[in-house]
């Protein structure tokens, strides 16, 4: 069937904030479904609380609100733009929930709004426990077999149905406490009256354990007509037990004969038909290692992080299919755009493998539980694909920025072997490096085997590269023979690894070819720019080069990499939109990155892809077979401008500002010269390089001080020291993986902290806007809620501000784009950072402005003159909107780490409010990252003296509005003393009940709680933090947010009393 | 030697080449058998199901390059072959897995390889010859050990290859005997041709009760109708169609004992020669998993398993008691005939193995057609 004639304007709605679980994909996702949407002629009106996206960009959509994801958002711009469909399946877990809310309860029908993608009933079939489970055993497909029981006896009985071991899960117990695998009745007995002990409603889970199966899964589409395909199969290198995005994986799967394939396969095709599901579907399976018997673990009836990667992985893009589907049409209409002649109902066919690996932010959260579980705890990926499997895990590891060039993590060479073998059953994020060390120590593969269960297959490719490894290492000659050099470079090794860890010198270069991910292994000719390096002879990319000859200038744009806190989806929005104004311009864009979630990644986007990691080697030899006329790094983050002095040294143009004034920014010296030059203040620092020279200077400056190692990211492993015994715990955990480069010491200046974005042109400047912080300086810039305008800033400094803007863009010779943070303390403006790049705030001040800053700024390094485009030199003039950007985090899903805010990021993403005031685009800010902002119940106010003379004022207004007070003994008696009736609450040392009970209880709805110290997950601030954070109550750890919380809840705001705002409008 | 024994781990065999007729070499490694082998190279897509093209009769005569580079990843086991041995003439494959992992591994296929003596190259780039198969068609070449790179050594086996010729394939394949198999309860018999057939037809159709009776491909009318059966089964088979003169006379009067009959493949090919239409040459045919076929009946897409070089001219069958009811949907040829409402036959192979098991549904419809015929 063709497009359904009864559609003409659909309402989109996204995924929100980046937090964990949901991520950059569905950016991708849903930026290619509105493309597909508006291909059709239909009018795709989006809602997405998320600015820094393209899918909120004005070229996505015809209307576009960046407002809350909440149900009243959606009600209202139902009302105000009457669409006639809604799409559900492309904006993650958030888009479904949401828009089966609206059908549930009536609003779509009665508004005349038909449901696209799935109907509630999928949805509820697929997601509710029982309903998945009655389903699932109508069709004949097994589930893991579980039961509910209150009585040890039942456990029992049941456990002898389905055979040990099982896992026991107590009902509404936090993190399942109380629960376990039991491997007899003994122990089911022991773990089943623990846990019902612990039940508060006495009841129990009895689930057949099936850890350490293979998951496979296996990403599958249909449509209206009932045709059925899968796209993709992938295999977790981590068995049954880790979620499969904190799992490496491997697609196609590996280790299944054709019937265990087709088995699984018939049953992915099987459950998606009985679901009925429009679109795409992803079936996850366990699959017993050792037999024919699988089990189906989950489905989920929409688009998701697997179908982004099994769209990168096989060039079969999934979302695009679906939103078509959506509006009607069948998979056997839909033309493969890959190939151009074949259609969208095929299967691809890989010629290659591809490895996933996660990026987790545990170098940020020291303190945080490693271990890996049920929980997904990564924040992004990357993907990396080879003719084979050790190429593509080489690549991997490379491209997830760890430090690494192989398998080998030096850190690890330490350990008792004792101690590894224990590590490696007790899974963490760097579990493979660990296997690796064993291996490389004899233990065998079936040892780790037996203990991890990973399957065979992958130990035995790990090992081939251990051998290798031994094999070029062997022999005294000085120059490795040409032979076990092929045989490394077809294994993946970089030239400098392989020079390393052999100790001998490469015979000759072999530079890299290109081959080309095409759908189907060769079958067909195919025009997809979508390439990966081989060290085989023929070169694709060439002669699609040759083949393709434009004439056009070259330009290579380097990605961001994975997403992690620090470097998210806006260095990817910034990268998109420089490609797409340089193919304006009328240069040939060619795109180089390693993340499969994000939509740089999607092959049409550039006029070629080069899947690959971004380092030196990797990307000297994209240059060896594009010669570009030139490249750009300024908007890939850090991991872009980290090659720049490699390239420029190799002779490479670099387009926009230069390798050598970026390190005039980055290199502490040289930006103290520049920062004197121009007469800048910055706050007194030194430079160190052991904790005696730290403390040394940390007595010079005076306490506090702020701490940081040179070249950071995202404010890695920052924190304000407030004592000797601060500075030397962070130079012990700092120095522990080796200290290379010094770290900082700064004077701690306790202002208002102030950002600035701005396009220079080597002569004139522009800057869109000036952003203030809500939380002083010391919370990182990321975490910070920031507010453009600037609400309390006086003209003076402002033009203090503006001042010291252009003298560093002239002196810094910045062409393009650059970030300067500013703290303004005791009236005078201070620089603390200068970045000359794009950064997090671009799509926000792009968005707000409507200047779209990476276009002009694209512009600009082209050549054009900020005059001839139209604009003129300094601070452009203040929008009618004021927009709040409001943090978001993920610390549910991160054990042990501390929620306080501080100079280290935490944050995973970020949402935005736009109105008219500040209060109201607060409101909206605010209730786009999830706090509730209810008017009643108890506050629970703990801090640290420092903030005790401040938080009176906020604790009168949360009094005033009626809230019930509660404070730990410190801070009750300084608010009792203010004529502020506070409860006392117990601390947990004095005994039950405490702060602990009372957060458990239910009374409280608001926390506020800074201290001194935090981060360790022993302290008593951390557990209460950590205690609200499980409890779903919402926590405010810096004076300021709790000032600006207080404000927005006195000014009586409702979100249904402001306007909303099209920002195509703007 | 130490490094010799690490060496082997790479899939660094002795040298060995793939000469193609156009005088293009590829310069890999030996696995499997040693020698010099002559045959058509093709390239099958299939991710999975190695053992079963190693053992697809219809592969006979044929240099098979794999288009996924990692094969051998679960090993070789006794359970999923599709006949008595590997009939194929030589085997590519960009590497081969020294380890496997599979519960049912029992050998890896090196060994396998030998033990059939089917000659194996690895550690060439398989995509760049299967691009090259793509663009020129499927053409002769050889594996080879000798030293191409001598231009002597290679015009004489140029000569060699370029006359080769794929002859009498059917007869080379088929059984000599006939041969029953009974399934638990008997509810039909089918006679299956053995053109080449790959057992799990046999077994989908034991499966569902019918006592098949495995003929071989020249057995007459005559023979058949003696035996009575309830539905005649048309198998697979390697070769040029057009070739089997005879057995196309056979079917002209099999036909005529108007018997149901299911044709699969090759099956489907002669039972369309036998009915007056043409068969083509595919310029490098359809070998995979992923194949999608349109059932014009209902409108719908079927992934499909196919792995045939010829294929029947659709225009040719029509009006000629045939209709096209299948086709394939990325280059539109006939993957389906109906004669008539007890007679179809599919150029696709719904019985799998390997592949997806999408269209088994056509083995019911022929048990469905044997019960209503009965009646």
């Amino acid at each position: 069937m063709p497009l359904r004639s009864d559609i003409k304007k659909v309402l989109v709605i996204g995924s929100g904030p980046i937090i964990i679980g949901q991520a950059a994909e569905f950016d991708y996702a849903g930026t290619q479904a509105c493309r597909a949407l508006k291909q059709e002629g239909l009018e795709v009106v989006l809602v997405n609380s998320n600015p820094a996206t393209i899918m909120t960009d004005k070229a996505m959509a015809d209307k576009i609100y960046v407002e809350p994801l909440t149900l009243d958002v959606l009600r209202r711009v139902i009302e105000i733009e009457k669409p006639d469909s809604l799409l559900s399946t492309l904006g993650g877990q958030t888009g479904l929930t949401l828009s089966m809310q609206l059908a549930e309860e009536g609003f779509l029908e009665s508004h005349n709004v038909k449901l696209l993608g799935a109907d509630p009933l999928t949805i509820h079939k697929a997601e509710d426990r029982q309903a998945f489970k009655d389903t699932m055993e109508k069709i004949g497909e097994p589930c893991i077999p579980s039961k509910v029981v209150e009585t040890i006896e039942d456990a029992v009985d049941f456990a002898k149905v389905i055979d040990y071991p099982v896992i026991v899960r107590p009902a509404f117990t936090l993190g399942g406490t109380g629960g376990g695998i039991a491997n007899n009745e003994a122990e089911l007995r022991d773990i089943a009256k623990n846990g019902l002990r612990l039940s508060p409603i006495t009841q129990v889970l009895i689930e057949k354990c099936i850890s350490g199966w293979k998951e496979i899964e296996f990403e599958v589409i249909r449509d209206s007509k009932g045709n059925v395909i899968t796209v993709c199969s992938m295999e977790n290198f981590d068995p049954v037990g880790i979620h499969t995005g904190d799992s490496i994986v491997i697609a196609p799967a590996v280790t299944l004969s054709d019937r265990e394939y087709q088995m699984l396969r018939t049953a992915a095709l099987n459950i998606i038909s009985e679901l009925k599901v429009e679109g795409g579907c992803n079936c996850q399976f366990a699959l017993h290692p050792d037999s024919f018997e699988y089990a189906v673990i989950e489905v989920n009836p929409r688009v998701s992080r697997s179908s982004a990667l099994a769209s990168k992985a096989t060039g079969y893009p999934i979302a695009k299919v679906a939103a078509k589907i959506a509006i009607g049409y069948t998979l056997d209409e839909i033309i493969n755009q890959v190939t151009g002649k074949t259609y969208a109902c095929f299967e691809p066919a890989l010629d290659y493998v591809v490895v996933k690996f996660p990026k987790w932010a545990f170098d940020k959260f020291v303190y945080a539980k490693r271990t890996l579980g049920t929980q997904m705890k990564a924040t992004g990926e990357v993907m990396a694909i080879g003719p084979n499997f050790e190429t593509a895990m080489m690549k991997a590891v490379r491209s997830t920025e760890l430090g690494v060039d192989s398998m080998n993590m030096k850190k690890f060479k330490k350990y008792e072997t004792e101690k590894l073998l224990d590590m490696i059953v007790h899974t963490d994020d760097e579990r493979s490096f660990q296997v690796y060390e064993l291996l490389k120590r004899g233990i065998t593969t079936k040892q780790i085997h037996d203990l991890t269960k990973i399957d065979m297959w992958f130990l035995e490719k790990l090992n081939n590269l251990v051998k290798l490894e031994a094999w070029i290492a062997e022999g005294d000659e000085e120059v490795l023979s040409d032979e076990k050099y092929e045989c490394a470079k077809n294994f993946g090794y970089l030239d400098s690894t392989i020079e390393r860890i052999s100790g001998k010198k490469c015979p000759y270069h072999k530079t890299a070819v290109y081959k080309m991910v095409d759908t189907c292994a060769g079958e067909f000719k195919a025009e997809t720019p979508y390439f990966y390096s081989t060290f085989d002879e023929e070169n694709e990319a060439e002669e699609f080069i040759e083949r393709t000859h434009t004439g056009k200038k070259k330009v290579i744009v380097f990605g961001s990499g994975p997403i992690r806190i620090g470097q998210g989806i806006e260095f990817d929005y910034c990268s998109v939109h420089c490609v797409w104004t340089l193919k304006e311009l009328g240069y040939e864009a060619v795109i180089c990155n390693n993340n499969p979630e994000t939509v740089s990644t999607d092959f049409d986007t550039g006029d070629r892809l080069y899947f690959d990691p971004l380092t030196k080697e990797d990307v000297a030899n994209i240059i060896a077979t594009e010669k570009p006329y030139g490249v750009v790094v300024q908007f890939g983050g850090q991991t872009a401008i980290k090659l720049t002095r490699y390239l420029s040294d190799m002779g490479v143009k670099i387009l926009g500002t230069q390798a050598d004034d970026i390190d005039a920014a980055e290199d502490r010296e040289r930006f103290d010269e520049v920062l004197e030059k121009c007469g800048i203040p910055r706050p007194a620092g030194h430079t160190v390089m052991n904790a005696e020279e730290a403390v040394a200077a940390a007595e010079n400056l005076g306490y506090p001080v702020l701490m940081r190692p040179s070249y950071v990211l995202g404010g890695q492993n920052m924190i304000i020291a407030h004592s000797e015994k601060d500075i030397r715990e962070y130079m012990e955990i700092i120095m522990r993986p080796g200290l290379e480069n010094p770290v900082l010491i700064d004077k701690y200046m306790m202002g208002t902290e102030v950002e600035v974005d701005a396009i220079c042109d080597g002569e004139d400047f522009l800057i869109p806007g000036i952003m203030e912080h809500i939380e002083r300086a010391g919370v990182h810039s990321g975490d910070s809620i920031s507010v453009y305008p600037a609400q309390n800033l006086s003209p003076r400094i402002i033009d203090t501000i503006v001042k010291y803007t252009r003298e560093l863009a002239r002196e810094l010779h910045v062409i393009g784009l650059m970030n300067i943070q500013y703290v303004v303390y005791n009236n005078e403006v201070y620089v603390i950072e200068v970045n000359p790049r794009s950064s997090r705030t671009v799509p926000y001040i792009s968005k707000v402005t409507g200047i779209s800053m990476v276009d002009v700024a694209t512009k600009v390094i082209f050549g054009a003159k900020l005059k001839d485009l139209g604009y003129e030199s300094g601070l452009y003039k203040t929008a009618d909107y004021v927009a709040v950007k409001v943090p978001v985090f993920s610390f549910e899903k991160l054990q042990d780490v501390d929620t306080m805010l501080g100079p280290e990021m935490k944050s995973t993403g970020e949402c935005l409010g736009i109105a008219h005031s500040f209060e109201d685009a607060l409101v909206k800010g605010l209730l786009g990252a999830g706090y509730d902002l209810k008017k009643e119940g108890g506050v629970l106010i703990s801090v640290r003296d420092t903030d005790k003379q401040e938080i009176i004022s906020i604790a009168d207004k949360f009094a005033q509005m009626g809230f019930e007070l509660y404070g730990t003994s410190g801070t009750a008696s300084v608010l009792n003393h203010n004529m502020i009736a506070t409860n006392v609450v117990r601390k947990l040392s004095e005994g039950e009940p405490n702060t602990l009970s009372l957060l458990e209880s239910g009374k409280i709805h608001y926390m506020i709680s800074t201290s001194e110290k935090g981060r360790m997950p022993a302290r008593d601030s951390v557990k209460m933090r950590r205690k609200a954070i499980e409890r779903s109550i919402c926590s405010l750890t810096a004076i300021d947010t709790a000032r600006a919380l207080a404000k927005v809840l006195q000014s009586g705001k409702d979100i249904n009393d402001i306007e909303l705002v099209d920002i195509t409008k703007i | 030697m130490e490094g010799m024994e690490k060496m082997s781990l790479f899939n660094q065999g002795k040298t060995a080449y793939l000469l193609l007729a156009d005088g293009r070499v590829f310069k890999g490694k030996h696995f499997g058998a040693e020698g010099t082998v002559i045959g058509e190279v093709v390239f099958t897509t299939g991710l999975v199901g190695y053992q079963e093209t190693l053992t697809d009769p219809s592969y006979y005569g044929q240099i098979v390059t794999q288009t996924f580079p990692l094969i051998g990843n679960y090993g070789v086991n006794s359970e999923d072959f599709e006949s008595d041995r590997a009939y194929l003439s030589g085997y590519i494959v960009r590497e081969w897995c020294t380890a496997p992992s599979n519960f049912r591994c029992e050998g890896n296929i090196d060994d396998f390889l030998k033990k059939q003596n089917i000659v194996g190259l690895c550690g060439i780039d398989t995509r760049q010859l299967t691009r090259i198969i793509r663009e020129v068609g499927v053409m002769n070449g050889a594996i080879t050990s000798e030293d191409v790179t001598d231009e002597k050594v290679k015009n004489e086996l140029l000569e060699k290859i370029k006359s080769f010729e794929i002859k009498d394939a059917v007869m080379s394949v088929t059984g000599k005997e006939t041969r029953v198999y009974e399934p638990e309860t008997e509810k039909y018999s089918v006679v299956l041709f053995d053109f080449g057939y790959k057992r799990n037809i046999r077994n989908e159709l034991v499966k569902r009760g019918c006592k098949v009776t495995v003929v071989p491909a020249n057995t007459t009318a005559e023979e058949v109708k003696k035996m009575n059966p309830d539905g005649i089964m048309l198998s697979n088979g390697p070769g040029d169609p057009s070739e089997n003169t005879e057995i196309i006379e056979n079917l002209k009067e099999i036909f005529k004992l108007d018997i149901p009959t299911f044709g699969i493949c090759l099956g489907h090919q002669l039972m369309a020669l036998a009915h007056g239409a043409r068969t083509e040459k595919l310029k490098y045919g359809h070998r995979g998993a992923n194949q999608p076929v349109i059932d014009l009946k209902s409108g719908k897409t079927y992934v499909t398993s196919q792995n045939h070089g010829y294929a029947v001219v659709g225009d040719s069958i029509s009006g000629k008691d045939g209709e096209v009811s299948h086709i394939n949907a990325n280059d539109h040829t006939c993957e389906g005939i109906r004669y008539s409402d007890k007679m179809f036959t599919v150029q696709f192979h719904p019985e799998a193995h390997g592949g997806p098991l999408d269209t088994a549904y056509l083995f019911d419809e022929f048990v469905d057609i044997m019960e209503k015929e009965r009646n």
